[in-house]
């Protein structure tokens, strides 16, 4: 806990924010991204609905006909892939991922489901994630590939047929394709229902949060 | 849904209301209840507030949308393999009758009569001469099981037949080196594919559907099959083909589809 500063005191040279300016960027592109995705996306299922019971309400869908519901998808995609290139770029090259995300250990996970169950999950410190928050992360990063790998099948089905092979039939794809949806925006409901209860993680990702000294690995002792 | 064209006003029409109407019906236009009348217009100023602010957003976010479209049009040409053959299936796998789709009902299918039809050529084409169903039938004939797959996301395995495009356009002495295929249809229906497309070896002029003669439905007497465009692309009921290298929008086109739509 030593490492974090005031968020008001100026950077240092040797510090730096808890979300570099790039994160912060990246994050609110994707959060547009997604949000274009899921909407538009929800205006094509309904053309020919996967599940009897479900349509989408017209309230969520984004497009007025099912032409504009692809326009936006198609021009959704570019941000969603480009964004998403940058942001996995930035995390590898940076060691953001490997600072923020690793080591994850079975132990530290049953340990943290048990300390949520028992509500005595700790967030007090912002700088260091859980494991459950470290699953949730990498497997929202790897949900968020599946579903472009899908979507390129999807889109191509033809000229990527060796890709869109793998997954079986083109019925199968939709459904892959749909199911990532559904997982994006399962965690969605935690990932901004947990940012409104700790309002002061939600201010994180638009100031950068507190400093922090460069090379001082934030705390990873549990904080219960 | 039509993009409307920009007027001097959101609520004023471009062309001037054709009054003749009025006044053939005179009577009629007489007797309608006031009340009723003032009773509709709150609804239609609200619906007309309404509308108007979609067509503002539909003029900008639609020209915008249309760059990304074009766009996606040029990346979808560079990825294209112009020798990359679509997955074909077994004739046990073949659905059978195809499954309809088109703008209208398959009640509101217009009929061709074949024994009149002719296939018209123009544009880039040597030998224009019209084409009759009989003479078409005549020439060699290939068979693709291909699957077709719906803009909406359904499928189907279908199997047609009938002479290939790049050969037909050959024997009529057509420019293959021009950018567009453009088909037009039974009812002014219109759709274009790049010639890339055109020459792909699975792109046929189906005129048979599991060995039979197509019925009306689904394009009798001569439609368009490929199997790297969603099926939208494959006009049916074609009347005329012709070889340009002029782009012009066409029936999906023109209401905001993806012209490219290859898969």
């Amino acid at each position: 806990m030593s490492a974090v500063k005031s968020t008001k005191r100026k950077l240092a040279t040797d510090q730096r924010r808890l979300h570099p300016a790039p994160v912060r960027m990246m994050h609110w592109i994707n959060a547009l991204a997604i949000f274009i995705m899921i909407g538009s996306g929800w205006k094509i299922y309904n053309d020919d609905v996967l599940l009897g019971w479900l349509h989408f309400p017209d309230a969520v869908v984004i497009g007025k006909w099912a032409q504009h519901g692809l326009q936006w998808h198609f021009f959704g995609m570019w941000i969603f892939v480009l964004n998403g290139l940058a942001y996995l770029t930035y995390g590898i090259v940076t060691g953001r991922f490997r600072r923020k995300l690793f080591p994850v250990s079975l132990r530290e996970i049953l340990a943290t489901v048990n300390d949520a169950l028992h509500f005595r999950l700790a967030h007090d410190d912002l700088t260091h994630y859980n494991a459950v928050q470290k699953i949730l992360y990498l497997g929202v990063m790897a949900v968020g590939v599946l579903i472009v790998i899908s979507g390129l099948a999807l889109w191509k089905p033809v000229q990527f047929s060796e890709l869109a092979a793998l997954f079986g039939s083109f019925q199968t794809i939709r459904v892959v394709h749909f199911l990532c949806m559904t997982a994006i925006v399962s965690f969605l409901l935690v990932h901004i229902s947990l940012a409104l209860l700790v309002p002061r993680s939600l201010v994180a990702m638009i100031t950068g949060g507190p400093a922090l000294d460069n090379g001082a690995a934030p705390a990873v002792e549990p904080t219960r | 849904m039509a993009i409307r064209m920009r007027t001097p006003s959101l609520f004023r029409p471009a062309k001037a209301i054709d009054q003749s109407v009025l006044h053939d019906n005179r009577e009629l236009v007489q007797a309608i209840d006031r009340r009723n009348v003032l009773r509709g217009a709150v609804s239609l100023g609200a619906l007309s507030l309404l509308t108007g602010c979609d067509v503002t957003e539909a003029d900008s976010v639609q020209k915008a949308m249309r760059t990304v479209s074009a766009w996606n049009d040029r990346v979808q040409a560079m990825i294209f393999r112009p020798h990359h053959l679509a997955p074909t299936y077994s004739a046990s796998q073949v659905v059978k009758p195809p499954r309809f789709n088109a703008h209208f009902d398959i009640e509101d299918v217009k009929p061709i009569d074949g024994a009149t039809w002719k296939l018209e050529l123009a544009g880039r084409i040597e030998n224009k001469t019209p084409w009759t169903a009989q003479q078409i039938y005549q020439l060699p004939e290939q068979e693709i099981i291909i699957r077709h797959i719906c803009v909406e996301g359904w499928d189907y395995i279908g199997q047609w037949s009938g002479p290939n495009l790049r050969d037909f356009l050959q024997r009529v002495g057509a420019d293959l080196t021009a950018k567009y295929v453009y088909f037009i249809c039974n009812d002014d229906y219109t759709e274009s594919i790049d010639m890339a497309t055109a020459l792909h070896p699975q792109t046929i002029l189906a005129t048979k559907y599991a060995g039979e003669v197509l019925a009306d439905p689904f394009g009798y007497p001569l439609r368009l099959r490929t199997s790297t465009k969603l099926g939208y692309k494959n006009a049916k009921w074609i009347k005329a083909i012709e070889v340009t290298n002029d782009f012009r929008e066409t029936f999906w086109s023109a209401q905001g589809f993806n012209w490219f739509a290859g898969i």
